[in-house]
């Protein structure tokens, strides 16, 4: 929202300067984004009277003798066609600051500095200046905008300062409204702000017309849909004379970026940036049917808006239509048809409140906004309606462009722009501040704010202006009291009256934070990637149509394709930080990520899908391997108190002879193994990879582990090894398995070697393991230990047809 | 006799000089004389037989005493050699100390978990409990029941991903306040650290990034108290000299509502490039829970009253860790993650 200081003056008395200003309503809820100081490129350019001016020979310039009052007289050598003796330029003396413009004279190619020059030998003792060195358009002052000399005004002195007389010395508050307070989306309700915090008195603008004579007999507004359309007001203005509006309307629109068209159309501009209220001026010539009538499109109905744009409508939108057909799509743009033109002599003024949520949609629907759609979608209250079209039609006198008839329709549904009154205990809007706000400087911000207020003892009672509809609890109250007080009264305290409470991490995120730490322990960095992913991302992991991390839930309006799916797994997002991190020259590294993955039920979702949390591991580097991965799941069980076991498993995305499927207590929680070639080659990975992937919350369904402590053996323990020899395709894990279960005194069961060679047969491997047997509350026997082994032999002969290596 | 007793001692005292180079070498010297057997000493001790009577134990005393008198001269010489084979172990054995160091690599938590794990500290010891927040969230739970009806201009504050007309992606972790509310016992202090989605991509934006709720509700609760709070939480976090600034701000679920600045940690509040030479640093909202809220959640707010307040994680470590682009949170890049070591 941008307020030029110049026009806030206009309805309130600025005594502070412009950073003050800034402050000031920062303190009260208003950032500023930014503050402007307009012509700040300008300095040192005065009115110069040109005395003598001749024509260089054969050159376009002429040599000047220009007079600058108290500043002195000055050789000048200036190349403009305009310049003339007895004419009056801006000069920019030696020192000053303009803009500097191209070959074209208009575009502003920066600033520069005015030196003592020479032109075709003959020295200039500064320049001549056009509009669009000092960044003045038409708009800003007439001739402005001419590709020459800008032209000052006779009675300007010699010497004096231009910058003024340009509406050079302005500043512009570029201000942040906060979207409760659609009421300060405009230079006045900034400006009641203003006054309020400044304790300063607020000046509405005039809003007086003289209306003359009832004019289009039996014209009639109808609204048919009360709900989207709360308020109409519809007044008839004629003789009207397109021309163009005076300067200080058009400086003030192009101050705030606004372009001036004619004076009709600026004043419904200037009403709606000075008031809030869009309006809208039709052209009689071409509304049929002698009526207005507001009302819900027809399904696929046409309207052409004023930018030559056709739209399809629904009812859904609301247009406003004359006797036959639609003149304008409410609230964000008038139509075609009726616009105003230079040969326009009856104007119909348009004031209405829409309702917020419809514009907004109809807005977004079409993929169309406006200024006016932007106030509406903010919301615009009756206040403003109403006091608009009073505004506008005082312009319309004030500028002499038209006879304000008495032809005046206001169709409403009833809503008061009388103040409401409300009342409140001071003691609860202390209460929720936590400090006493003196009662006397409650009634000094609630009267700068214009609510009339009264105290009854502990009853506040306050009229609320009908624009502040965000007023309704002491919550409110205490909310302007304390931004108008200042938030540096209120002072840290520490809940001196709350309960005492125990809080703490509850035992599952104690164990999650356990888990990151021991994996960061074991050299690995934590990662976070995003929740959702590519739909590509599967295609990257080899998924079978069918597979069930396919059953993606897809997000409507993604950002682009690749951020469209919710993760089903982890497993691409870890793939893709491998590879950006091998592309970025990491040699070697461990990674890892807890976050959800989403598993639907349904499609579209009925119900809130299951958000499980999941463990991604990724490492890769010379130095990795699968077992080195494996260390890390040995990690992950060991600080979950949890014991795994593998079993060769596949998954399309990895090595077919190097994947494991993890198991606790039976159930399948996981997998890990080595990147396969084809992923790999896709990523471009240098570096071998290996992926782990655990589902923790099926882990702690399965497993809820603690530390135990297990008493050391009181009497020694022993340890045998024992070399196997076994057919090549048994298990590590099977051998294990066997040692295990054969005898209740197993320890460690440890593999210390593999061998496959002559020494034994052929088609034939032997595995060595390392056996430790743990006494119970007896020690053992001479014979104990030959005995489980013998008992583990004969096991191990059984099951799988393995002899102890000779 | 003695002339014997005293060769020998020369004979000893000669060899450790001149013969014993080596504690081999001072081993060998030492059986020659102290062997029990073959060595001379020992031999002396054999002729005992042959002395006669009354000289023997002359004879004894006097070997004892050169047998003690070697012993020692020979632990000595072995202690000397021993330090001479260690100095020249140690010569051998030395190294280049300014060689590359052999570590154990350690990994690191996150940035964004460093940062959220300082704030669930520093708020556990107020009592907080910490929540867990779903990143699916219904629209009544992330807008409506936090006073953000369907079409309200405080949608536009939150470009939302939807997933249905009823679903969408959490915007913010302010759900968990209704969620705790229907849920959870009177007084409330809890605090809820969430993933966050908004439909923005650019340079100082990402579409996921991390808040942290907070949401007190009790009797009496007020706007000093939440300063007095925020105050305790910026001072550990940033450091004990760091100061908090309110000021007006709206957010539809808290009624009065405050953004909160911090002094600027990188020049205490003189102006730098990081406070863009304000002092301040903007950090987060706050405000007194909006009574319709509570009453959304059927908390009477005639005897209840709460404050909530909302951090940007990913902001608050950017700002504590000197990141300067949020993506880099999000790349996984080793280079980033092995430098944020705060855990």
């Amino acid at each position: 929202m941008l307020v030029p200081l110049s026009w806030l003056k206009e309805y309130v008395d600025v005594n502070v300067t412009p950073q003050e200003l800034e402050k000031k309503l920062f303190s009260c809820g208003f950032e500023v984004e930014e503050l402007l100081e307009v012509g700040k490129e300008i300095s040192n350019v005065v009115t110069g009277l040109v005395e003598e001016c001749e024509a260089i020979p054969d050159t376009h310039l002429h040599l000047c003798r220009v007079n600058a009052g108290a500043r002195g007289t000055f050789q000048i050598c200036c190349g403009a066609d305009n310049v003339r003796a007895g004419g009056k330029y801006p000069l920019a003396l030696v020192g000053a600051t303009v803009f500097m413009t191209a070959k074209d004279h208009k575009t502003v190619e920066g600033t520069m500095t005015i030196k003592k020059g020479k032109l075709r030998g003959y020295e200039s003792e500064g320049m001549l200046c056009s509009g669009a060195e000092l960044g003045v358009s038409d708009s800003m002052y007439p001739g402005g905008s001419y590709n020459g000399l800008l032209v000052l005004p006779e009675d300007m002195e010699p010497g004096t300062d231009v910058k003024s007389l340009l509406g050079l010395d302005d500043w512009i508050f570029d201000i942040s409204v906060t979207a409760n307070r659609p009421d300060c989306q405009s230079i006045l309700g900034i400006a009641r702000e203003v006054a309020a915090v400044l304790d300063q008195e607020f000046k509405m603008p005039a809003l007086d017309y003289q209306a003359t004579e009832v004019k289009k007999d039996g014209f009639t507004v109808t609204v048919d849909a009360p709900e989207l359309c709360p308020r109409y007001i519809g007044h008839y203005v004629y003789d009207v004379k397109i021309q163009e509006s005076p300067l200080w309307m058009r400086r003030r629109l192009a101050l705030v970026g606004q372009d001036a068209i004619s004076n009709i159309v600026d004043i419904t501009n200037y009403v709606m940036l000075e008031m809030g209220q869009p309006m809208h001026a039709f052209d009689c010539d071409y509304l049929e049917g002698n009526a207005i009538r507001v009302r819900r499109a027809g399904e696929g109905e046409k309207i052409v808006t004023l930018d030559a744009q056709e739209y399809m409508l629904n009812t859904g939108n609301l247009v406003i239509c004359d006797g036959v057909k639609p003149v304008a799509l409410a609230g964000v743009m008038g139509g075609l048809n009726s616009e105003i033109r230079d040969t326009t002599k009856e104007v119909l003024f348009e004031s209405a409140k829409f309702a917020r949520d419809n514009i907004r949609r109809t807005s977004r629907a079409l993929g169309k906004r406006t200024d006016a759609s932007a106030k509406y979608e903010k919301g615009v209250d009756e206040f403003a309606t109403v006091h608009a079209m009073e505004r506008a039609l005082h312009l319309i006198e004030e500028l002499g462009c038209g006879k304000v008839s008495a032809t005046h329709v206001d169709v409403n549904t009833g809503n008061s722009i009388e103040p409401r009154e409300l009342s409140v205990s001071i003691r609860r809007v202390n209460d929720v501040l936590g400090i006493e706000v003196p009662e006397n400087e409650i009634l000094r911000i609630m009267n700068n704010l214009q609510f009339a207020p009264s105290v009854d003892g502990d009853r506040l009672t306050i009229h609320v202006p009908a624009y502040r509809e965000d007023m309704e609890t002491y919550q409110d109250v205490a909310e302007e009291v304390i931004r108008m007080y200042g938030y540096d009264h209120i002072v840290p305290t520490f809940l001196p009256e709350a309960k005492v409470t125990t809080g703490g991490l509850n035992r599952r995120q104690q164990k999650e934070l356990r888990l990151k730490r021991a994996l960061c322990s074991a050299g690995a960095y934590e990662c976070v990637h995003y929740s959702f992913f590519s739909p590509s991302d599967l295609n990257l992991l080899r998924l079978p149509e069918d597979a069930p991390e396919r059953r993606t839930i897809r997000i409507l309006n993604p950002i682009n394709e690749d951020l469209s799916l919710m993760r089903t797994t982890l497993a691409a997002s870890m793939l893709n930080a491998v590879s950006r991190n091998q592309k970025k020259g990491n040699q070697e590294g461990r990674l890892f990520e807890l976050g959800n993955s989403f598993l639907s039920g349904e499609l579209p979702l009925k119900d809130y899908p299951e958000e499980r949390e999941m463990l991604c591991i990724g490492i890769f580097g010379e130095k990795e391997s699968f077992f080195t991965l494996k260390g890390m799941a040995e990690k992950v069980a060991e600080t979950l108190f949890a014991h795994f076991d593998y079993e060769p498993a596949r998954r399309s995305f990895l090595h077919p002879g190097q994947t494991a499927a993890i198991f606790c207590e039976g159930e399948e929680i996981g997998y890990l193994g080595k990147v396969a070639y084809e992923v790999a080659e896709q990523l471009d990975l240098r570096y071998s990879a290996y992926l782990l992937e655990m589902d923790l919350k099926k882990l702690s369904q399965v497993y809820e582990g603690r530390a135990v402590f297990v008493p050391l053996p009181k009497y020694p323990e022993e340890s045998r090894d024992l070399a196997l020899v076994m057919e090549k395709d048994v298990t590590c894990g099977q051998v294990e398995k066997i040692i295990r279960k054969s005898c209740g005194y197993i320890g460690d069961v440890k593999l210390f070697d593999v061998y496959v060679g002559d020494q034994i047969p052929e088609n034939k491997k032997s595995m060595a393991f390392t056996v430790r047997f743990v006494p119970g509350e007896e020690p053992f026997e001479a014979d104990s230990v030959d005995h489980f082994v013998k008992k583990i032999l004969k096991k191990l002969k059984n099951e799988l047809n393995i002899e102890l290596r000779s | 006799m003695s002339d014997r007793l005293a060769s020998i001692k020369q004979e000893i005292m000669d060899g450790i000089e001149k013969r014993a180079n080596s504690r081999a070498a001072a081993f060998e010297l030492r059986k020659q004389f102290l062997d029990s057997k073959t060595g001379k000493i020992g031999q002396l001790m054999k002729e005992m037989r042959s002395i006669a009577p009354e000289e023997r134990a002359g004879f004894g005393k006097s070997v004892n005493e050169l047998k003690e008198w070697a012993l020692q001269r020979f632990l000595e010489l072995d202690e000397k050699m021993k330090a001479k084979e260690l100095e020249v172990r140690y010569e051998l054995e030395k190294i280049d100390v300014t060689m590359p160091a052999e570590k154990r690599e350690t990994g690191n938590l996150h940035p964004i978990t460093q940062m959220r794990n300082q704030i669930i500290d520093v708020f556990i010891g107020m009592g907080f409990e910490v929540f867990e927040n779903r990143e699916i969230e219904k629209d009544y739970y992330n807008f409506e029941a936090l006073n953000i009806p369907k079409d309200h201009p405080a949608r536009d504050m939150q470009d939302t991903f939807y997933l249905s007309p009823e679903f969408l992606l959490a915007t913010q972790t302010s759900a968990a306040q209704i969620h705790a509310m229907e849920t959870k016992p009177l007084p409330i202090k809890m605090l809820c650290p969430g993933r966050v989605f908004r439909s923005d991509d650019d340079a100082t934006h990402s579409p996921m990034f991390h808040q942290m709720e907070g949401l007190v509700v009790d009797k009496k609760i007020t706007l000093c108290d939440l300063k007095g709070m925020l105050d305790v939480f910026v001072q550990k976090i940033y450091g004990e000299e760091t100061t908090t600034r309110l000021r007006p701000s709206y957010f539809p679920f808290t009624e009065p509502s405050a953004e909160v600045d911090v002094s600027c940690f990188e020049c205490g509040g003189s102006g730098c490039r990081l406070c863009k030479g304000t002092g301040w640093i903007e950090l987060l909202g706050c405000g007194i829970v909006n009574n319709k809220v509570l009453e959304n959640c059927g908390i009477d707010s005639a005897e209840y009253s709460g404050l909530a307040f909302g951090i940007g994680i990913d902001r608050a470590a950017m700002l504590k860790y000197g990141i300067n682009n949020i993506k880099l949170l999000f790349e996984s890049d080793l280079r980033v993650l092995k430098q944020v070591n705060d855990n």
